[in-house]
């Protein structure tokens, strides 16, 4: 009962009327802002921060509360209205998102993702609030071979992603992988893969490069190319009824997201994991588990629940770690640890126990920006749909301004808009043969943190490959993800078999 | 779509082996104690990447997969899809020396009169609001300088004004 | 508001008018026209960046600088980009660099064709110290403890650290020549995901910073055993230093600013006036203090021969590692 107190004392502060304004504000900026191709709350944090020494404390937190739920609400908006994702934890919405936007459901698309992201956001915070301190340990446990055992599930959850043709599906995972060993190796200290020795390359290849390449410039030549024939986007309406419609089918999802907001929690909770892998597992679970796994990717309104849970509740999880272990999980976390420390704060074990105001004030903060932010996007819905029905050229010039000015944005190099322009080109024609690129955008996210823990572990164990297994955690993960790859593949065959069409990507 | 198909799986082969010759800059072997080497992991990945679009390549010897469908099914598009791909490509190259602001603005332009067929109007209010909209986001909120070329003068003013 | 508005545009107007007309500005009259670049020799969340973002905050809060300074993260390379990146920005005044010792180590380590030499000095604003820690759990209590531990555990005694060739793995080599004794080297990357090892028991033990293990050690799960500091630090009265204990291994980790090749000589003025302004500032003093930092500023001449005594001291420690690039 003494969280209960502590939480009401946050909960009288962030409830001032103006810090109510400071939280809409916060929340519409960062839905803006998590709306652009190529920034997301990271890009609001930083603004924000130095602001935070001028305003009092308890609304700098509130503010920057606001920003981070904000965009994490926006980055789906861009997912679904452009199909391209707007940070790597949207990847997953684009898969289901965008043909809904095409089929003219991008309303439907977008009530889904705020509820589903309300719906993760309120039991993140909830877990958050009874079990931050014993979770803590929990986090701690995980070192290099329970990370790669981590990861390594989240990349079998995604075997029955790709499209009919295994051969294609293998060679665009390996492209991703190899494009993601681009750069500086950790464990050697030496770069590799920098061609020709091009500056550009030192950093590495970012997923927001090849996602914006391959989903935002590809996908405007596909349309250019396709829509001459038959125009594929349907006008988006948005009507009462189907406001109405679409509460019905959240309805039906509540095992998807309650799911979805639990493993979005723990895997977000690890501090290497963080939302973008909680976010794909979510969705690669969602549909091994469907009855119907065939209509996702195809418009499944499942599709885009299933991931925005989980990424909402991993979000809020990632403050975990930056909190009682002072380990960023994500580049924002990364800024509001840089912001604790200028505000005189230790983040470690002892920061519930001697700054309980900042903390419950923080989660307090948290309650509040995630109904301000489910409120003012689902009131915002009728303008973005509203955007969507600018006609095609005008649409498919804003999208390429937005990947070029969004794409050179978080990392202010050119050279970034170079490879997206190449990323796009190759996207285009890999696509019209019929390579799927999911896997290779998955690849590209999941390759790093795979290869890394995968040999730290090694270093650790003496090369002894027998460590992924000895450790009961990760020989858990190790045994699931057997599991995940067996199950489909089962599947798989027992439809060959029955001759039914094998399901697309 | 053949033609296409097997010309594909030959540049991805050709992708792989450049990046495997890459690759061998750093060990690619299984180190005694510390498991595998730094260019272990491009490596054996862009073999295994050369070894399935081989195979793709053979198969389509073997099973003509796809045949009588063509790679581009409308013919008619593939100058507009080229002339987009161009504007893009000339637009990026043009950003160090006029800067973002020019250089997008007359992409929109471009685009907006030889592909859209759209008239003076909207294109003047598009082509002039984007790059307005463009430095009160960008620049001015977030605090994201966008490169300027030879414009970079011209700001000055600007930056004084709203900084 | 109206008024200050036209009133700053109009001054802004006549000094870039100035400017184009090519009247010789004084050290006293020349001031940043457009917002400053400062460019992170790391990636977001390090030691480093949080350091280069303090900065920024003090500097924005005391008004210390007419235009922002707009942080831009060129970690690559463990920050050869960022090092290539200042090398073509020759002559120019708007752009400063935050360093640490890779500013040494990387252009030694590999030809990236980037002479240190070459950048203009502008200011150092602190040293950070180095720890040997050792989780709380452990039996290990002093120097000779762990000396005997790794030893008895042959090379499979676990130092964690950041990547190879960084300052982490740096020390670790210094200690494994000094006592003769062999680690099993585990780069993470970054010091709070190492620090985190350490508790977690993934790792035996690290070498870092005071600021990366403050949280760990304040709640009793992380113990120093020696610090790699000239004196005692004051944050840590009780740890000695390797020296004290007989063993010359000292180590810190410089954080300065520099500017590019030819930087005009006002502008550099400016700046290294702008951070001795902010170095006298409560707000870094108290933040030095808190995190054991030696915040002693050091500018101009004395600066250069600073980096380049480091540089010297470095090209030795890798030379002993066989490191040396060509």
């Amino acid at each position: 009962m003494e969280i209960l107190s502590l939480l009401a004392d946050g909960f009288a502060t962030s409830l001032t009327p103006i810090n109510i304004m400071v939280v809409v504000i916060g929340v519409t900026a960062g839905l803006f802002i998590g709306a652009m191709p190529g920034l997301g709350s990271v890009n609001g944090v930083a603004i924000v921060l130095p602001l935070t020494f001028i305003v009092p404390p308890s609304s700098a937190i509130i503010l920057l509360a606001a920003i981070y739920y904000g965009a994490m609400y926006g980055g789906a908006i861009s997912s679904i209205l452009l199909g391209i994702p707007g940070a790597s934890t949207a990847v997953a919405t684009t898969f289901d998102g965008r043909p809904m936007a095409q089929q003219g459901k991008a309303g439907l698309a977008l009530i889904a993702a705020a509820v589903a992201s309300f719906v993760g956001g309120t039991i993140s915070v909830i877990l958050f609030t009874l079990f931050a301190v014993p979770l803590a340990d929990l986090a701690l446990a995980f070192g290099p071979a329970e990370e790669f055992a981590l990861v390594l599930m989240a990349f079998t959850t995604f075997v029955g992603l790709g499209g009919d043709d295994v051969m294609k599906t293998i060679v665009m995972i390996c492209l991703g992988l190899v494009l993601s060993t681009v750069g500086l190796d950790l464990i050697s200290g030496q770069p590799r893969l920098i061609f020709g020795d091009l500056p550009g390359f030192y950093s590495g290849i970012s997923f927001l490069v090849l996602a914006i390449g391959v989903y935002g410039v590809g996908e405007v030549l596909y349309t250019i190319e396709t829509s001459r024939t038959a125009p594929s986007v349907t006008a988006a309406k948005l009507t009462m009824r189907a406001l109405g419609e679409g509460i019905r089918e959240m309805n039906k999802l509540w095992k998807t997201m309650s799911f979805g907001s639990f493993l979005g929690f723990f895997v977000g909770m690890l501090p290497a994991a963080g939302a973008t892998p909680a976010a794909l597992m979510s969705y690669g679970l969602a549909k091994t588990f469907s009855k119907k796994p065939e209509t996702f990717g195809r418009g499944n309104i499942e599709g885009v629940a299933a991931p925005e849970t989980a990424n909402n509740a991993a979000s809020t999880g990632s403050l975990l770690p930056m909190l009682t272990l002072g380990i960023p999980g994500s580049p924002t976390t990364a800024l509001l640890l840089g912001g604790m420390v200028m505000w005189g704060l230790v983040p470690g074990p002892m920061l519930f126990i001697e700054e309980p105001d900042f903390v419950w004030g923080l989660i307090s903060s948290l309650y509040t920006a995630n109904v301000a932010a489910v409120v003012i996007n689902i009131a915002l819905i009728p303008l973005f749909v509203w955007a969507l029905r600018m006609p095609f050229s005008v649409l498919c010039t804003v999208v390429l301004v937005l990947c070029i000015v969004g794409g050179y944005a978080p990392s202010q190099k050119l050279h970034d808009v170079w490879l997206i322009a190449g990323f796009g080109i190759a996207g285009y024609v890999l696509r019209k043969a019929d390579y799927p690129l999911a896997p290779l955008v998955l690849a590209i996210v999941l390759g790093p943190l795979m290869e890394k823990s995968f040999r730290q572990a090694l270093i650790s164990s003496q090369g002894d490959m027998m460590t992924f297994v000895e450790r009961p955690l990760s020989a858990t993960f190790v045994g699931l993800s057997v599991l995940f790859f067996v199950l489909p593949v089962i599947k798989l065959v027992r439809q060959r078999k029955s001759k039914s069409p094998a399901p697309a990507e | 779509m053949l033609a296409a198909d097997r010309i594909i799986a030959l540049a991805l082969m050709g992708l792989s082996i450049y990046f495997m010759w890459h690759a061998t800059v750093l060990p690619i072997g299984w180190e005694e104690g510390a498991g595998p080497g730094g260019g272990a992991f491009p490596f054996w990945l862009s073999a295994a990447m050369l070894a399935a679009s081989a195979i793709i390549l053979i198969r389509s010897f073997i099973s003509h997969p796809h045949e009588g469908e063509r790679f581009f099914p409308d013919a008619d598009a593939i100058p507009q899809v080229a002339g987009v791909a161009g504007l893009l490509i000339a637009t990026i190259a043009a950003i160090p020396f006029v800067g973002a602001y020019v250089a997008l603005m007359a992409f929109m332009a471009i685009y907006l009169r030889v592909f859209g067929r759209h008239g003076w109007t909207l294109i003047a209010i598009l082509t002039l609001a984007t790059p307005v909209f463009l430095f009160f986001f960008f620049e001015v909120t977030l605090k994201i300088l966008l490169p300027k070329g030879l414009t970079e003068p011209l700001f000055i003013p600007l930056y004084a004004a709203f900084f | 508001m109206i008024n200050t508005f036209t009133r700053r545009g109009a001054m802004a107007l006549m000094a870039s008018a100035a400017l184009v007309l090519g009247a010789p500005a004084s050290a006293e009259s020349w001031k940043p026209n457009k917002p400053v670049e400062m460019v992170i020799m790391a990636g977001a969340g390090g030691g480093a960046d949080l350091l280069a973002r303090l900065f920024q905050s003090i500097i924005q809060k005391n008004d210390f600088s007419p235009m922002p300074v707009l942080p831009v993260n060129k970690g690559g390379g463990s920050g050869a980009e960022a090092l290539r990146y200042l090398k073509d920005k020759e002559g120019d005044a708007h752009i400063i660099m935050a360093t640490l010792n890779s500013y040494y180590t990387t252009p030694l380590r590999t030809n990236i064709g980037v002479d240190i030499e070459e950048f203009t000095p502008l200011a150092r604003m602190a040293n950070d110290n180095f720890i040997l820690w050792v989780s709380a759990e452990s039996d290990i209590q002093n120097l000779d403890d762990f000396v005997a531990a790794v030893k008895e555990a042959g090379d499979s005694f676990k130092m964690g650290g950041t990547g190879t060739g960084q300052e982490d793995s740096l020390v670790t080599a210094m200690l494994e020549n000094e006592f003769g004794i062999k680690f099993t080297y585990v780069p993470f990357e970054g010091g709070g995901t190492v620090a985190k090892n350490l508790v977690g028991n993934h790792i035996d033990s690290t070498v870092n910073n005071p600021a990366e293990q403050m949280g760990f050690y304040k709640a009793g799960k992380s113990r120093p055993i020696a610090t790699f500091s000239e004196e005692r630090l004051e944050a840590f009265p009780d740890v000695p230093t390797m020296r004290e204990l007989g063993h010359d291994v000292v180590y810190t980790m410089q954080r300065s600013f520099v500017g590019p090749k030819d930087m005009p000589a006002e502008a550099a003025a400016f700046y290294t006036e702008m951070f001795e302004k902010l170095s006298q500032t409560e707000e870094w003093q108290t933040y030095a203090a808190d995190e054991a930092l030696d915040a002693t500023f050091l500018s101009g001449d004395a600066l250069q021969e600073f980096l380049l005594n480091g540089r010297e001291v470095h090209r030795e420690i890798l030379a002993g590692m066989g490191e040396l690039g060509s």
